[in-house]
Parts: structure tokens; sequence; C-alpha cells
């Protein structure tokens, strides 16, 4: 899960890491209260959007006066930003962060992650910070210092400190960037992030190291543990089917093509998708119903499904172990016939209680094509949509 | 011989009284898996299915001698069940549960350094030696016993292997789940090396997924210690580059963990990759029949 910018940097507020002083504004008159009440020569007016590469996007405006401010808030306000993470249809900016100005000497570049390779939670920082920062691991990986953190200890001084002499911290700063990422590191655990970014990281005029950015990813398994992060999810930011999906406790992804599909398991899901492909077809989405799949989940899923407009057809592939196929049968039964289906529909069942299951379709009466295998289930949709 | 379970593994199985636990302790018994003895703690003097059950996992095995362990609790206890058997020293915890919190794992990981158990999974199907012993929640009727190692890391996507290989007469010695998770317990390489090392296994079938460099390092395992045929797939050649936030991610894996990459690298190392899901057993039987191998595969 991610949320806002100017969320994240209240978190690491709380955990007495430096950010600027700064509020959300959801309209001009807002933003230019909150520009008033930080008193400050120079305000930043910053789109808040779920997607990195706001400021080259012109989603960042630098505002002189009370009048600028307003201006920017009217600009930016209802503008569908593209950037270069949000996909070409872009994202609507709903919300304003308003912040104080820094007089930035240098801008450097910090995250924490967990590492798959390492199975740790490693911390990254290099003194190429700013907006280019893959293209410095690609170009000078050799600027980029990793320290890779002992659960047991946690993120330790000494580390902290090497990379921070690593990035050429100014000397005299060291300790202030030392605090700074030993609570970042401990939101990070306490919360249960996957990602925390902070590009940039800055030193000022004023001696300052600041967290000038905040980018936050939750680890979506641990946010039962986490109700005030649940309450951060803005909904205005995802896909209104992903949200029904995780209602129901299904994965779905939304894609461009016109068969949806439904299947057990994410390798499953994503290699029926590759096999449609195969056979000249295009999957409409992602959509994986789990291992402890209810009939009315499925009912659920096949809805989401049929929601999306462009689906002209659709495909079931089921390989059950821990999910048992006569279920998987009554909920196809029970959505088909409800929701009145008006598309071709493909099912392939293979598994745990099979035969039960092909007899539930059987026995419905309804217009289903029964499919032998993955590549004559997806051969057959295929063909059907046309 | 098979790898990692027989005829002979005592299973303990971790949350014996929740209901896929009982769905799939019925299951495994039929199979003719040895399930010794269950623990939910709480419940100790009651059984399941003739299991006796036990408040922890040491009285378990002190009682029963079970030497490995099956878990099925809920994901916020998973995390420390595997603790719990990690600490009684059994040779192998299977760890079914999926949604782990990844930093719980992230501990497991490292309570683990230098203790006897070796983990499989969190978040996979769990381990199967034909005809021996099921320990998960793998269908047991499409495995049928031969000569072929199958280790994969999407749970469903071994059963579809699997179920290819039987139906073309290419029976299995034991097909293992190391499942999907970020952070994860034996991996790729743990496993082919122990294929390798297996005398009834003549060939490997590996599926792997895009993200993470697993699959890379397997290849090279491949490339450098193997001498039995592998063939491999790898899931989400076409799915879209996933919204992200932030480079951390991109930074961290240095371009690698796309399906071209990995299919990059594991051609580089001589393994033949297939096209799609559905022809894995084909392309296996095609190069087990080049390297002169079919005849002794072929078990049905």
């Amino acid at each position: 899960m991610n949320i806002h910018e100017y969320q994240g940097k209240e978190i690491l507020r709380q955990y007495g890491v430096a950010v600027p002083k700064g509020s959300v504004a959801f309209s001009p008159e807002e933003a230019v209260n909150a520009a008033k009440e930080l008193n400050s020569e120079v305000v930043v007016v910053k789109a808040q959007i779920h997607a990195g590469g706001r400021g080259k996007a012109g989603g960042v405006k630098i505002a002189r006066n009370l009048e600028e401010v307003r201006a920017y808030a009217k600009e930016l306000l209802g503008k569908v930003l593209v950037t270069h993470q949000t996909g070409p249809e872009g994202k609507e900016i709903k919300r304003l962060y308003v912040e104080q100005g820094s007089d930035i000497k240098k801008e450097y570049y910090l995250s924490l992650l967990v590492d798959r390779d390492t199975s740790r939670v490693t911390l990254m920082g290099s003194e190429e910070g700013g907006m280019n920062i893959e293209e410095v691991a690609e170009e000078t990986p050799e600027k980029i210092f990793t320290e890779v953190i002992d659960p047991v200890v946690g993120l330790t001084g000494f580390q902290a400190r090497r990379l921070a002499f690593n990035i050429n911290i100014p000397k005299h700063l060291i300790n202030k960037a030392v605090k700074l990422m030993l609570g970042i590191y401990e939101a990070f655990i306490d919360k249960d992030a996957s990602i925390v970014e902070i590009n940039p990281l800055a030193v000022t005029g004023d001696d300052e190291v600041m967290a000038l950015d905040a980018k936050f990813n939750f680890d979506g398994n641990a946010l039962y543990r986490h109700k005030d992060i649940v309450e951060l999810r803005d909904f205005n930011e995802e896909d209104e089917k992903e949200i029904a999906a995780s209602k129901y406790d299904l994965s779905y992804i939304a894609l461009d093509g016109n068969i949806g599909c439904m299947v057990n398991g994410a390798g499953l899901a994503m290699a029926t998708m590759d096999t449609i492909s195969y056979y000249g077809g295009s999957p409409a989405n992602f959509l994986d119903v789990g291992g402890g799949a209810s009939a009315e989940k499925v009912k659920e899923a096949f809805k989401i499904i049929l929601s999306d407009h462009h689906v002209k057809g659709i495909f079931v592939n089921i390989f059950g172990g821990i999910m048992k196929c006569d279920i998987i049968a009554e909920g196809v039964v029970k959505a088909a016939s409800e929701l009145g289906l008006q598309v071709p529909l493909v099912v392939r069942l293979e598994g745990t209680n099979v035969e039960r299951g092909k007899e539930i379709l059987n026995e419905s009466g309804l217009n289903i094509t029964a499919a032998s295998s993955l590549a004559d289930g997806a051969e057959k949709i295929v063909k059907l949509v046309g | 011989m098979a790898i990692f379970i027989n005829k002979d593994t005592k299973v303990l199985v971790q949350g014996i009284t929740g209901s896929t636990a009982l769905f799939h302790t019925t299951q495994m018994l039929e199979y003719g898996t040895k399930i010794v003895a269950g623990v939910t703690p709480g419940k100790a003097g009651s059984s399941v299915e003739g299991v006796p059950v036990f408040n922890t996992v040491e009285d378990a095995v002190k009682e029963t001698g079970a030497n490995v362990s099956v878990i099925y609790v809920p994901a916020p206890f998973a995390a420390d069940a595997i603790l719990e058997a990690v600490d009684a020293e059994l040779d192998m915890v299977i760890c079914i549960t999926e949604h782990i919190p990844v930093i719980d794992m992230v501990k497991v990981k490292r309570y683990m350094e230098g203790k006897k158990t070796r983990l499989i999974g969190p978040n996979c199907p769990g381990v199967i030696t034909a005809d021996e012993c099921k320990i998960g929640i793998m269908p047991g009727y499409i495995h049928k016993k031969g000569h072929v190692g199958v280790v994969s890391r999407s749970g469903t996507l071994t059963y579809e292997a699997v179920h290819q290989l039987s139906e073309a007469g290419i029976g299995q010695t034991t097909a293992v789940g190391i499942g999907g998770d970020p952070v994860n317990g034996t991996n790729f390489v743990d496993v082919l090396k122990a294929f390798e090392e297996d005398p009834e296994t003549y060939g490997v079938v590996m599926i792997g997924e895009i993200g993470g460099t697993a699959e890379e390092e397997a290849a090279e395992f491949v490339k450098n210690h193997m001498t039995k045929p592998v063939v491999g797939f790898i899931g989400g050649q076409t799915a879209p580059p996933g919204k992200r936030m932030g480079h951390a991610g991109a930074i961290i894996s240095g371009g690698k963990g796309t399906a071209a990459d990995k299919i990059k690298a594991l051609n580089a190392a001589g393994i033949e990759v297939a096209d799609t899901p559905a022809v894995i057993g084909e392309t296996f039987i095609k190069v087990i029949k080049e390297k002169g191998l079919y005849e002794k595969c072929k078990t049905h």
C-alpha cells in the first residue's frame, strides 16, 4: 500500500526525522492559508499523487508570495499529471502539499527496503540525489552505497555513520545524518514498510539534514497490525475494480485486453496470460482468486471481471490444490446465472475434487465451454472472442 | 531415494485443528503420508483423524519422533510456528501459510542461521515424493513415481508441469514448491543440488517467474555444477511492468528480474526454456530424447 508524501513526512516527524514544515490543502483557499501559516519567503506547492517523477512533470512549483501560491494551486488541482511512473493515462491531482521552501546546498539519495537476495533490510545511499538516480545506479554503480542490516540489532550507529561518510555528508553534519537514518529505520520497522525512499535528502544552508521527499510503501500482509496506516489509504489513487477486489481479498490488476481471466495462484495466472497472448489473444486482467476462495468470492470475482466493459469473453483456469474445484464450479454457476452472463465462458478445471466440479458445471445447463488443458482453454477462448 | 522426504518421513502438522489443516491432513493420510502428530496450543490430549494432538512442537517430537513439520497456522502466527519447529530441531519445516509479513520472515531467516532445520516456503504448495509421502496441499493424484525432479516458485504452475509430465508417461521423483515470497527458505540452488546428488533423478524441470534474481543464480549453478538436463519455464513473460513508486526496487535489482533477462540467463547456461506453460512437458521430452534419456525416464 502506498501513501502520499505529506503522510509519509508526518510519520517521519514522529520518529524525529527532520522534514520541512508544511500542511496538506484540498483547495486554493486552503493552500493560501497553509502558506500564510508557514510565514516563509519561499513556499513549495507539491502535487500529491502516488507516483514518482512529479518534479520533472511539472507537479512541483516554487511560489514567492501568496498570489503565486493561489495561482499554482488553481493550476495544479484537477490537472492530470503524467509522469514516467503513472502510465500514459496519468493521475488527477486532488491534494496539494504546501511546504516551507528550503535553502538546499546539496541533494542526496537515501532508501530502505527489503532485499530479497540477502533476506535483510538494506539501507542505500548516494551523493547523487535528485531526479536521475536510476541512471546513476546503472552508469556509476560505485556511487551507490549499501548497508545490510541485521534484524537482531537493527541499523547500528557505525553503519549509518559509514554510509554518511561514504556519500560525503559534510563532517560537521554526520551526527545529524546518523540520527535521521536511525529514525527512518525505526519508522520502517515499526510500521512494516517495504520501501522508504528519501529523494532528495538535503543538506541546507542553515546546516540541517532534511528529508525533502518521502515515499512509503507498506507490506500489505502486515496491514492487519497497523490500523493507523490503513486509515491513510487514498482510494482516489486506486483503480475501482482493484478496490473492489481487495475487499474480497482477490488479487486483481486491470490490463488493456478483452479476455477476462480468473485463475488460482499468481504463477498460473501469469502463465495463463502468457498462453492467451501466445494464441493471439489479449488478457483484460490478472486475477488470482487465491487459496481459500468461497463460492461467494468467486461470484465477486466474476462481477469485477464483468464490470470491465472491454471484456468479450472469460477464461476460468483452475488447478485445485488448496482450492477445491467443486467450490469454484459452484461459484461459477452462481455467478453466471445471477449475473446473466452474456459473453462466452471457457472453464478448465483440474485438481482437488475435479470430478465433482465438472459434474456441477454439466448439471447447471449453462452455456459453458469445457477445456481439457491450459492450451486448449486459451485457444478456445481466443477463438470465441474472435 | 528421491529428495528431502520419503516413506519413512514422520510428519507433524502445526495448526492441525484449523479447517484447512483438517482437510489436508485427511488428504495426506489418504495418500499414505505418515502423520504422527499434530500441534495446537491448548488442545493436547485430543486427536484428529486418529493423530494425537500436542500443545507444543517439543512435546510432539519427544512423544512421536516426528522429523518434518508442515505449517497451516494463520499468517499472524506462522512465523512463530516456524521458530518453534526450528527450536525443536526438526530436519525440515514446510510452511504452507501465505501472507506472512516480510519483516517477520527476515527475523525468521536470521534466527535459522546455523540451525539444522531446512525451511521450505512460506506461501508454497509443499513437497511430494510420488507414491511415498505428500506434505502440503498439492493434488496427489497427478503425481506418478519416476525419475524427474520438479522445482517451482509457483504452486499451481507446479501442478500444471507435473500434470503434463504424468500425462506424457514421465514420472517424478520429488516435486518441491519453494514458494513465491520475497524472503523464503530453500531456494532453487539448494533443490537443484539435491536433485543432482540423487541417483534416481535423471532430469529436472525448473519453473521460475519474474522478480528477484533466484533464476539467474540457479542458471549459474546449472552451468557450473549440474550434469543432468534441466528444462525451464518463466511465468510472467507478458505481464506489464508494475505501477511503482520510487526507484529503490529498480536500483537494488540492477535491472535484473524481467522474464527476458531470466530466459537469457537460462539459455546461456544451456537450459532449454518452454515458450508457453502449456508445452513444459513437451519441451522436457524433446530435451531428454536428445540426451538419450527418454527410455529411462518413461515410466508408464
